[in-house]
């Protein structure tokens, strides 16, 4: 390996924010035909090294060398040019425009000046289905899901004839087949010579793809390890810089069928609940103490659903009953005066807002709740914001940062305590450990597993099977927009029984 | 983790919402059409002479300048700006104009001169905007104290133009029959349009407009030239409002440096009117035109009324600007 000389050299960087030192002294290097994993917990400077190396932020220090010329971008721009490809943590695109502009914009085909779309149109549908995926490429981008968008950026990423292709949590709101897909694409990339910087908080994804990586703690370098050398509980020893206890912790957890369901009261139901295009009518019931996991494929209607439950979206047919009486939820405000939480899985245009502090974000669902008119004392406040800075492990601590310094794990983790601490009667949970590290996703899971053993109707919806079959006690499968199943979560129901049910054809 | 491979494709279902969805950005700009067209009718039934085809034409050669003016807020307004600066440009434009024009230069000097003044001083805006992270409205708030106050300093007075290029341009008529005509400066405003809607169709600067008014973090981090476009954007602002001006001094004969008070308010209604988003992102500067014409027919019909106080004029833009700020909001939220 040490041979071929590295493409891109990062030595020295050091970036500090006011009160945060995000990068102190890393070195990073590149090899051309590599995946290389880029490692460390939530607020570790992974994104922060990225963009420091494509010119979104200057450095405070240190060197980097593309090939063996000293580089220093002004700007995302200037990067492109130099062949660094870079698709940002979280979705960084117009959703106003189509998507074959979001593909191609600033590289469209031309002619004198001209765009010329249909040549445009026609490219991007054939990018597309590199990435197996067929969509109505005129259509303006917001009217896809968040993970239709994420597979677009990527599609972006690498048409862009690059040394060096950069994925910032490009798979945290992905299912299984786009995964398998997009590691496809990388590897061809791979074999083209092109040098691949990855970062995933799935473990497994990075055994999978990658062949070297790099790992980061509180901003500092804490080594450069071969894949194949660095086992897999050594990895997250590395990352945390604790003893193995916490992963172990996570591997124990017992899943919630195993405990002893004491099935409260009946909460919310659902008859004949749906929305035209979004989801078939369907009926289900949640009662106090339950966790009801979503499965389905990307697509299947999950957040659909979910959004039903809350009134986030109006249904137009049957109706919910809510301890036993109809309701009719014409807003989130009806939803959230009847105990009913929602924490949404697009966080960035759905849930904080980026300029309120830690503190406001985390106080506004409650505050909310009990209407403006009577403000939640300073000092309650401080002591529940505290409380669940602690209990999630929010960094930095600081209750005044404002959200957008925060890293992506820690925002989501800010998202989830707004819920938690409104106490709700019902909550709704989209994705709530997307791009959260190992440590925090167990924690995440914890305090569900306990919210529920206190009383909690809990609607479950991730795209990871394996956290849907820990928590829930009860499965409905979705296929096609269209709930086809409800399991109930006993010892035989496993990912390969739900796999097949959402496969379709040979349910058993 | 399991591999499944999902069959691709998007269910019918969700096709023809998807189609639904993407009809619903041309709404506002359907609704504005609908309503120049029960306007019209409106107008037509009630007011004898109404129906002539000179009433339409003679709301183009009033309006030319506001049209032109209007196109270029239009491209501000869709990066998600705002230029108020527009109106005192125009001011300054007459009054500098008329002033050299006065003076025995000659037209062929001062009329390219104006225009570069007025680019210029929109490219200061641009600079102080993205350079100086100012917002666009404190930014061009200044420019507009700036150009008003300078075109005062130059003259208080309204200044007579008599050049033989200006009173030529003036009363030029392109006729198409006995009483059927418009000025050149209609032509010109026109040609503005077309070019404009060209560049925003297909041009890379023109998408880059719309990609900035999307979400300028994410044109940035998608290597779009965000700091050039947006400067570019004032730049043409300020080149079609000197533009305005010119024709605007066609229009009139004369430069004064109280002219255009509040003209900046009548391009961003236009604009709004014609269905822009305020937040920036969406619309056509074809919706713009109509804008214009929406302007344009409120006043004529209340100059056929007789009665109405001019006033009537603003209230009934007012309540227009209301309904249609309405209308988009109702349209996006709906869209998400
Ligand atoms: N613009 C900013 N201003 C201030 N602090 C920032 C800013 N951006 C990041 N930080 C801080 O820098 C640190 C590193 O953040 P970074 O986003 O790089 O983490 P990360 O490793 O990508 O984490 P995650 O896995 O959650 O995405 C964090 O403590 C974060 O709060
Ligand atoms: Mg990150």
């Amino acid at each position: 390996m040490g041979s071929r000389p590295p493409v891109l050299e990062m030595t020295g960087i050091r970036k500090v924010f006011p009160g945060v030192t995000a990068l102190d002294d890393v070195d990073f290097r590149l090899l051309p035909g590599e995946v290389h994993a880029l490692m460390g917990e939530n607020g570790a400077g992974k994104s922060t090294l990225i963009k420091v190396l494509t010119g979104v932020y200057g450095t405070d220090g240190g060197e980097i060398r593309l090939g063996d010329t000293s580089v220093l971008f002004g700007s995302p721009l200037q990067a492109q040019q130099a062949g660094i490809s870079t698709v940002y943590q979280e979705v960084n695109l117009c959703t106003n425009l189509s998507v074959a502009e979001n593909i191609f914009i600033g590289r469209e085909p031309r002619s004198l000046g001209r765009i010329r779309w249909a040549e445009m149109r026609r490219r991007a549908v054939e990018l597309l289905a590199r990435l197996d995926l067929t969509l109505d490429v005129s259509a303006p981008l917001s009217t896809y899901s968040l993970a239709i968008q994420q597979m677009v950026a990527i599609a972006r990423a690498i048409d862009i004839d690059a040394k060096v292709l950069i994925l910032d949590e490009p798979t945290s709101s992905l299912d299984a087949s786009e995964v398998a897909q997009l590691f496809a694409v990388m590897r061809r990339l791979k074999d083209a010579g092109v040098a691949i910087l990855f970062v995933s908080h799935f473990l497994d994804q990075v055994y999978e793809v990658a062949d070297r990586m790099t790992v980061l703690r509180n901003g500092r370098l804490i080594g450069e390890y071969r894949t194949a050398d660095l086992p897999q509980m050594q990895l997250v020893a590395r990352m945390i810089g604790k003893d193995l206890e916490a992963l172990e912790e996570l591997e124990s957890q017992p899943r919630s069928s195993a405990r002893e369901l004491e099935r409260g009261p009946l909460i919310a139901k659902a008859v004949g609940l749906g929305r035209a295009g979004g989801i078939a009518p369907f009926d289900m019931e949640i009662h106090a103490g339950e966790v009801v996991g979503l499965a389905g494929l990307l697509g299947s209607g999950r957040t659909e659903m979910a959004r039903l439950f809350f009134g986030a979206d109006r249904a137009d047919t049957g109706h919910l009953e809510i301890d036993g009486k109809p309701l009719v939820l014409r807003s989130p405000r009806t939803a959230m005066a009847h105990g009913i939480g929602f924490s949404s899985e697009n966080r960035r245009t759905e849930g904080v807002v980026a300029e309120l502090s830690v503190r406001e974000n985390i106080i506004l669902a409650l505050q909310a709740a009990r209407g403006w008119t009577r403000p939640i004392a300073r000092r309650r406040q401080d002591e529940l914001v505290d409380k669940y800075v602690k209990a999630l492990n929010i960094r930095p601590a600081d209750p005044d940062m404002p959200v957008r310094n925060l890293s992506g794990g820690n925002q989501q983790k800010v998202l989830l305590a707004r819920w938690l601490i409104t106490e709700p009667r019902l909550l709704i949970i989209d994705e709530p450990t997307r791009g959260i590290d190992v440590g925090a996703k167990a924690e995440i899971q914890r305090i569900v597993a306990e919210l529920a053993d206190g009383g909690t109707a809990v609607l479950f919806v991730s795209a990871e099977l394996d956290e849907v079959l820990r928590l829930s006690h009860k499965i409905e499968v979705l296929r096609d927009r269209r709930l086809v199943e409800e399991l109930d979560n006993t010892d035989d129901v496993d990912a390969d029984r739900v796999m097949r049910t959402i496969a379709g054809g040979v349910a058993s | 983790m399991i591999d499944v491979t999902a069959p691709p494709g998007t269910p019918p279902a969700k096709a023809r919402n998807r189609v639904l969805k993407q009809n619903r950005r041309h709404v506002p700009v359907l609704a504005t059409l609908a309503l120049l067209i029960i306007m019209y009718a409106v107008g037509v039934a009630n007011y004898r002479g109404f129906s002539d085809t000179q009433v339409v034409l003679n709301i183009f050669v009033d309006n030319a300048f506001l049209l032109v003016v209007a196109a270029g807020m239009t491209f501000v307004i869709l990066t998600g700006g705002i230029d108020l600066s527009v109106g005192a440009v125009v001011a300054l434009t007459t009054t500098v104009a008329a002033t050299l024009l006065h003076a025995g230069w000659s037209a062929a000097v001062v009329l390219p001169l104006v225009l570069l003044m007025g680019t210029v001083l929109g490219l200061g805006m641009g600079a102080v905007i993205h350079f100086f992270q100012v917002e666009p409205f404190i930014a061009t708030l200044a420019g507009m104290f700036l150009a008003r106050g300078i075109a005062l300093l130059i003259n208080r007075n309204s200044i007579p133009i008599t050049d033989g290029f200006w009173t030529a341009m003036a009363e030029e008529r392109i006729r198409f029959g006995p009483g059927v005509f418009i000025s050149t400066s209609v032509v010109i405003s026109l040609v503005v349009v077309l070019i404009g809607a060209y560049v925003l169709a297909y041009t890379r600067f023109g998408r880059t407009v719309y990609a900035i008014g999307g979400s300028a973090d994410s044109a940035l981090l998608m290597g779009l030239p965000v700091g050039r476009t947006r400067i570019a954007v004032y730049t043409l602002s300020g080149f079609c409002s000197a533009l305005g001006g010119v024709l605007y001094s066609f229009y009139m004969s004369s430069g004064y440096s109280l002219n255009a008070q509040g003209m900046e308010l009548d391009a961003i209604a236009a604009v709004v009117i014609g269905g822009v988003l305020l937040t920036g992102g969406s619309g056509y500067l074809f919706g713009t035109v109509l804008g214009v014409l929406v302007l344009g027919l409120i006043q004529t019909i209340i100059t056929f009324q007789g009665t109405l106080s001019s006033w009537w004029t603003r209230i009934v833009v007012g309540v227009l600007l209301f309904a249609f700020i309405v209308l988009q909001r109702a349209v996006t939220r709906r869209s998400r």
